[in-house]
């Protein structure tokens, strides 16, 4: 039971979200079983639909990783949609912008300089903490307004394509994150992204002093450890991940830099490391989860007639039973419940 | 086991002076409880008389949180029973303990800092008229129970204002307040200065007097032999023994704890001190209010010798722990390790450079709670080869130090897989000692190394601090219990006010000028 309990709390909020999204499908006039079976059919029923689910899993995995490393140290960074634009445009620019280099090249160098340049704009939340004790709530959000105004501008004055649409030239095809089949390479990054985070946390010093940080500032501090260097380090991590999500949309679905085609991505990154209960790997089935919601929504509209909003809902409903432990727990035994609650003391622990 | 002491087994050997007429306030009867393959209570029986005071004695991981925990409805027993009155009783969470009356106060507090001791004390059970929480009731109930039980607290102020010892009073009258006719009290002293230990034993005396029952788990025998009526000693999850003061000493209580003979006295040979390891010259450092905590203090430890720092908690020891480990800055004068001066470097340079340090709170700096005993051990040395090669950590290693380490300590349960959290308070102390002796280091800053540590534990590092001497360290020690400092060091340095008020060989010296010097700075 209690090597179980980290994975039964979220699918129980799962379970939970289906069910009581079934009875507002059944309120709202819908047939739930026929719902639930487009929704299905939309994200899993074919290779294309799965490449399609995956496709969309792939930013939410990146988005997610970002929120659930940077928590792992103790940052609630909601600046993964900001980090994620900035990456995205910043991918672009080095797609569109260099031409006849090989794919070998070309798709990495974009790639990654979309990664460093979310790494950059995440470590300005973690400089201003570090140096400043300015709260990464407030200014991640900050940023967030700041970059989407940064990238609108870029996507309309120097990055412009021509035509009247601000967006960017499409990327050369030497740029682009090609699909394999159906199946989209960039989802493999993805998962390299979540094993190469496990990897960071549970192995390397760095991964130790971020865990070390983030349960007890002051024995970090005792250890020897610099929270400023470890908070800085860990926004910057944090961007790069969500940066590169970006990227792999910019050079992986969309083929140029599109304001507004990304929003939300970065949001959902919260539901996803809350989800996932801020395990790296756990990221992957839950993105997978909201991805397949993702996709099979707009199939859910069509077969069902049902509104795509509903998807929102669970999601959020999701969300909430997660974050409310509360509910969740009253299916365990009580016994469970108090014994999570040890007290810490001289001689009363 | 000296014959006085009545073995478990004996029919004497819970007395019932009443009769069976009148049942026990509480009776805990054949209570097991296992965490894993840990048996931190097996088969025990427990009895709770009112009127009286009930100490609760036992080694580091001996069950006794456990079992209190257990009473207070935190756990819940395996097998076995908790009767209240007589009747049993199904006690799933500290609400149904108040409900039956019974009030616990932890080890760390439950208050919200920012609310009076009036909101505190009636927070989740307030007095009402029309509806409306009535704040002028609350503080003229609270006024009347601090009165009546010589408490001495002002309702009104603000409890994030207060001292320690005064906190624990208003935890005590959150229970009071409940109408609690059973209160627990999870070692309260190990917290508490000498005065505010003498004030709370005189309140826990007030309020058997009155009727309620305490039990209050503690390593000092003297408060045992001073407050106690009667008196339980668990070992490895057992009750041992059951016995009253009038029958018992200090050094059999000890001996029944342990399980065998232990030196209360420690056996020490005469110092030889070398080369003069830490110097500190005209220090001044500010504390987090940003004035002025230490005056201008200067004092040397030589290699080879153990240097005690004797004060009453608050006159600037803290400030200059912290200074000499690099975890506060420097206002002005300096620190000299060895020759080199450490003043304001950051504390993994100073730590590297050859200063280990016991931190006094071990839950707030020494550990963290949430990663294995094993990583705790190398808290501050996972950098270091063999525990990782270019930055990537290397498990065996470090589990291979944490083995030798726990069995040299005798850590319990030995599993360095365990979360450190999952540790008795005094298993939690000696992964901080294991860890800070196992340094190759040059002086030795240890700050409270045996809060919260049984007797035969503090037998063991008082024996290794001596060793380490011997070996060559230099040794800062700095104790809130002035029989600790006095034992174990070569020299003793008061401090009053931020200031070394006299510093003097401890052979000989005289205790009770001081503890004169302690309270007032001055002699006479
Ligand atoms: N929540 C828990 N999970 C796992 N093991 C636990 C837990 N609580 C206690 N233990 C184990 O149970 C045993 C008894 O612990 P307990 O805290 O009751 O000891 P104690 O007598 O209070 O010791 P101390 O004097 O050091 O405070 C210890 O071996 C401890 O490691
Ligand atoms: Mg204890």
């Amino acid at each position: 039971m209690r090597m179980l309990k980290p994975v039964a709390v979220p699918l129980i909020a799962v379970g939970l979200a289906l069910g009581i999204g079934a009875i507002i499908l059944a309120v709202s006039g819908a047939n739930p079983i026929e719902a639930y079976g487009a929704l299905i059919d939309g994200s899993l029923s074919s290779q294309k639909t799965v490449g399609r689910t995956l496709e969309k899993a792939t930013p939410l995995i990146m988005g997610g990783l970002a929120v659930a490393l940077a928590f792992r140290a103790g940052l609630f960074n909601i600046g993964g949609q900001g980090q994620l634009v900035v990456g995205g445009i910043f991918s672009a620019a080095v797609g569109f912008g260099f031409e006849g280099l090989p794919w070998i090249i070309h798709a990495p160098m974009a790639l990654a300089v979309g990664a460093l340049a979310g790494a950059a704009w995440g470590s300005i939340a973690g400089i201003l903490k570090a140096t400043r004790g300015a709260h990464e709530v407030i200014t991640t959000i900050m940023l967030n307004f700041v970059a989407l105004n940064l990238t609108d501008w870029l996507a309309s004055n120097p990055w412009k394509d021509e035509g009247i649409l601000s967006r960017t030239p499409a990327v050369e095809e030497s740029a682009l994150i090609p699909l394999w089949g159906s199946f989209p390479t960039g989802f493999l990054v993805a998962v390299a992204a979540s094993i190469g985070c496990w990897y960071l946390l549970e192995r390397t010093n760095l991964g130790f002093e971020i865990r070390s940080v983030g349960l007890n500032g002051d024995a970090a501090r005792y250890a020897g450890i610099s929270v400023q260097r470890i908070i800085i380090a860990t926004m910057a991590i944090s961007g790069l991940l969500a940066g590169a999500g970006g990227a792999i949309e910019t050079q992986g679905v969309i083929g140029r830099y599109e304001p507004g085609f990304n929003a939300g991505l970065g949001f959902n990154g919260i539901t996803i490391a809350l989800l996932a209960r801020n395990h790296p790997l756990g990221v992957i089935p839950a993105a997978l989860l909201i991805g397949a919601m993702e996709a099979g929504g707009s199939m859910m509209q069509f077969n069902a007639d049902v509104a795509p909003e509903i998807t929102d809902i669970i999601e959020a409903l999701m969300l909430l039973f997660v974050a409310t432990p509360i509910v969740v727990r009253w299916f365990f035994s009580r016994q469970e419940a108090a014994e999570v609650s040890v007290t810490a003391g001289w001689g009363s622990s | 086991m000296p014959d006085h002491l009545l073995p478990l087994d004996s029919p004497t050997a819970v007395s019932d002076p009443v009769g069976v007429a009148a049942p026990p306030a509480l009776e805990v009867r054949g209570v097991t409880k296992r965490f894993g393959d840990v048996l931190a209570n097996e088969d025990v029986d427990f009895r709770i008389e009112r009127g009286r005071v009930h100490a609760l004695l036992g080694e580091n991981g001996a069950g006794k949180s456990t079992l209190v925990n257990i009473i207070f409805g935190l756990y819940q027993a395996d097998t076995g029973e908790v009767r209240r009155n007589g009747e049993v009783v199904n006690l799933n969470g500290p609400r149904d303990a108040i409900a039956q009356q019974i009030g616990m106060v932890h080890q760390h507090f439950q208050l919200v800092p920012v609310l009076s001791v009036a909101e505190n004390v009636v927070l989740g059970d307030e007095p009402t008229r029309h509806g409306v929480v009535d704040l002028g009731e609350a503080a003229a109930v609270v006024q009347r129970l601090s009165e009546r039980f010589g408490l001495d607290i002002d309702p009104q102020s603000i409890v994030e204002d207060l001292p320690i010892g005064i906190q624990q009073r208003v935890e005590i009258l959150r229970a009071l307040y409940r109408e609690v006719d059973i209160l627990i009290l999870d070692e309260p002293t190990a917290v508490l200065t000498p005065q505010e230990t003498g004030h709370l034993l005189e309140v826990l005396r007030g309020l058997a007097d009155t009727g309620v029952a305490v039990v209050f788990i503690t390593h000092k025998l003297r408060e045992v032999m001073a407050v106690a009526d009667e008196i339980t000693v668990m070992r490895r999850g057992r009750v041992v023994g059951h016995t009253v003061p009038a029958d018992t000493d200090e050094s059999d209580l000890a001996s029944m704890m342990v399980g065998r003979p232990v030196e209360l006295r420690l056996k020490r040979t005469p110092a030889s001190p070398g080369d003069k390891m830490l110097a500190i010259v005209d220090l001044v450092v500010n504390d987090d209010r940003q004035t002025q905590a230490l005056n201008g203090i200067n004092l040397d430890v030589r290699a080879g010798e153990v240097v005690g720092v004797a004060g009453v908690e608050g006159n600037g020891q803290r400030e200059l722990v912290e200074a000499v480990t690099g975890l506060r800055g420097v206002i002005s004068g300096s620190i000299i390790l060895d020759g080199e001066e450490i003043a304001g470097r950051p504390p993994r340079q100073i730590s590297t450079m050859g200063v280990a340090h016991i931190p006094e709170d071990r839950e707030k700096l020494g550990l963290i709670g949430a990663h294995t005993v094993a990583d705790n051990m190398v808290l501050n040395r996972y950098h270091h080869r063999p525990y990782s090669r270019h930055g990537i950590r290397r498990p065996a290693a470090v589990d291979d130090e944490a083995t030798r380490l726990v069995e040299e300590f005798d850590v319990r349960p030995p599993n360095i897989a365990a979360m450190v959290a999952t540790l008795s308070g005094g298993n939690k102390q000696k992964v901080v000692a294991a860890r800070e002796f196992s340094h190759e280091s040059k002086v030795m800053v240890a700050a409270q190394p045996t809060r919260g540590i049984d007797i035969g534990n503090i037998e063991f590092i008082h024996r290794r601090l001596i060793e380490y001497r011997d070996a060559g360290m230099a040794i800062l020690l700095v104790s809130a219990e002035l029989d600790e400092v006095l034992g174990v060091s070569d020299r003793v340095a008061v401090i009053y006010g931020g200031r070394i008020v006299s510093c003097e060989p401890a052979e000989g010296i005289d205790r009770d000028r001081v503890g004169r010097l302690m309270l007032s700075g001055a002699d006479g």
